[in-house]
């Protein structure tokens, strides 16, 4: 399945200046990551371009823009751009946001619905399938304006997988599904999990905090912190009469090209369909049912994938969507080496029971987002994770936990993927000092 | 603007804007001093604590993506996990300041709704941040006491990239 994850690297074969960031000994079973990966101005300047422009980025869920003309901003990699469903195609258009003609932002509001977009500063209008449809005082082009030309800019490629809209800037990239790979199998398992289709909620996180945008992909899907970080959601679960015996138990999977999963069972519950006391006493009927109509659909084995089992699926390089006590869909950016921008929204059923729901979106806050009992934590440790690289003293983080074993949920080799996949995109630390930008 | 002539005589004593102002005074002292089991006490069982989106102020729990949507239960659990030395985020403690303006009531049965202007600073390791938005309230008065029966805070910034988040109380 890891088709394109790199290959063993000793530091001993290596050249000096030829060091990697990232060295992975298969012989003494140690990963280690060296720390100017997540402190480096010239890092960060070359993944701009190595990472987040030759990768395929997630831009928003189709649920966003049900009805023509219906649009949504989005920073995607960094760049603001706009993804409107087209009023004569009915298709999902992403645009760089900026007028053709002098730069400035034509999509001005978050999110709305419109037929057209008119850039404020000179008023050269577009419509929502990007065409130009008019320059005032246009008989002042001598030659002629190229209205055809003229149209809003697309991003290079665009595709969606079961609702999920991705972009990228390279126009030589695979196709979305080879890009996916192995991470097909689990969108497939979440949406259908939602009853086929899904929809964003109303209403986004978007928080920042003071670390490295990696160390978010590290701990977005690290069962081994769970119990020691976040001590006072647990105690939370117990409270309410949650067993915690069973405790975080399963597996790490490569879905390959940078892609990785751990699954596994948890002591709390699923909103599909798993019941715990959180839910409250007169909801088990309705799991049950929910459960019953997952073993109806898709047979024991699926459904019982569906209901009991918890998923943190990073998409390389900067998509999560964690399926756990509710579903977050999160995405973020490095504004600088020592920053992250998250943005993250909830993944409900579409047309999902007003109980159910209600159910979800207090599971969801239980644990998630900037004001729940566990997001905020994860944020002092990776906030204390970059003050701790500054002390300098020690060069390397060590990712080495189970290596030589088929891997836990709590060992470490989800996180050694995507960095597997982050050095081969990232070349040596050699043509870093010599060829960032 | 006290509007407690136009309601039934039975229902509710008058109110007067400063003696509500006294109370959110006082809330804001206790959150500020940290005295969050004291500040607990002034919580109906019945209470909601919400925080909605930034970008979905006037959400619905229900319905909405919220930041926060406290019952008592799991307020009364925000208030022991920041008690505890393992809420990392708020150990050791922010600094607070809990500033109150603008303060606007109006009574309605046995409860006075009341909406307020807030700024919380909030200090710590030499970062500070603040957050800006409108209180709502409903008070019930008992024994010659406020009770809250709802707190809702929405906020006025547009993200919460300078915050970071929302573990404190608002």
């Amino acid at each position: 399945m890891s088709a394109e994850t790199g290959h063993a690297v000793t530091r001993e074969a290596q050249d000096e200046a030829q060091l990697p960031l990232v060295v992975d000994d298969p012989v003494t079973q140690r990963f280690r990551v060296h720390r100017s990966a997540l402190t480096s101005p010239e890092v960060h300047r070359a993944e701009v371009d190595r990472v987040f422009g030759k990768s395929w980025l997630y831009v928003g869920h189709e649920s966003e823009i049900t009805e023509p003309g219906d649009y949504v901003r989005r920073s995607v990699g960094g760049r603001p751009l706009f993804m409107v469903r087209g009023v004569k195609t009915g298709n999902v258009n992403v645009f760089h946001n900026t007028c053709t003609h002098r730069g400035a932002v034509v999509c001005r509001q978050d999110s709305g619905n419109s037929k057209v977009f008119q850039c404020f500063y000179h008023a050269w209008t577009f419509d929502s399938e990007g065409k130009l449809k008019g320059v005032p005082g246009r008989d002042a082009y001598a030659g002629g304006l190229d209205f055809d030309e003229l149209g809003l800019k697309r991003v290079p490629r665009l595709e969606t997988y079961r609702g999920f809209v991705f972009a990228s800037f390279d126009p030589d990239i695979v196709d979305l599904p080879t890009y996916l790979a192995g991470a097909k199998d689990y969108l497939d398992i979440i949406v259908d999990g939602c009853g086929g289709s899904a929809e964003l909620v109303r209403g986004s996180h978007q928080y920042s905090f003071s670390g490295n945008w990696k160390l978010l992909v590290e701990n977005s899907f690290d069962g081994y912190h769970a119990e020691s970080t976040h001590d006072t959601y647990f105690k939370y679960l117990v409270s309410l009469g949650t067993d915690l015996r069973g405790g975080v138990s399963g597996r790490g999977v490569d879905l390959g090209n940078g892609h990785a999963v751990i699954e596994y069972s948890a002591p709390w519950g699923r909103p599909v369909a798993k019941w715990e006391p959180l839910f409250g006493e007169s909801s088990r009927a309705d799991i049950d049912q929910l459960r019953a109509d997952l073993v109806n659909k898709y047979g024991a084995e699926r459904a019982h994938a569906m209901a009991e089992m918890n998923r943190n699926l990073v998409i390389y390089p900067n998509l999560v969507i964690n399926d756990i006590m509710a579903v977050v869909v999160r995405t973020f950016y490095p504004p600088a080496p020592g920053v992250v921008d998250v943005s993250a929204w909830q993944l409900a059923p579409m047309n999902e029971a007003p109980a159910l729901r209600q159910r979800r979106l207090d599971s969801f806050l239980t644990f998630l987002g900037p004001g729940g009992f566990a997001t905020p934590d994860d944020a002092e440790a990776l906030e204390s994770c970059q003050q701790g690289y500054a002390s300098g003293g020690v060069e390397w983080n060590d990712i080495s936990r189970g290596m030589g074993r088929d891997p836990l949920a709590s060992d470490e080799e989800q996180m050694r993927v995507f960095w597997r996949r982050w050095q081969q995109q990232m070349g040596t630390a050699a043509d870093l000092a010599g060829g960032a930008r | 603007m006290t509007t407690q002539a136009s309601t039934p005589a039975a229902a509710v004593t008058a109110v007067s804007r400063a003696e509500v102002e006294e109370f959110l005074y006082a809330e804001a002292a206790l959150l500020d001093a940290w005295r969050l089991d004291d500040w607990l006490l002034l919580c109906d069982p019945d209470i909601k604590y919400e925080v909605p989106c930034n970008d979905a102020v006037d959400g619905d729990p229900d319905q909405d993506l919220m930041l926060i949507d406290d019952n008592y239960t799991r307020l009364a659990a925000r208030v022991t996990r920041l008690n505890s030395r393992h809420a990392h985020r708020e150990f050791p403690h922010s600094r607070t300041n809990h500033q109150v303006f603008n303060v606007q009531l109006e009574t309605s049965g046995d409860e006075i709704s009341v909406t307020a202007l807030f700024t919380v600073w909030r200090f710590r390791a030499g970062r500070s941040n603040c957050y800006v938005g409108r209180y709502r309230y409903r008070l019930r008065r008992r024994d010659g006491q406020f009770r809250i029966a709802f707190k809702r805070a929405e906020l006025a910034i547009t993200d919460l990239r300078a915050v970071a988040d929302v573990a404190i109380i608002l």
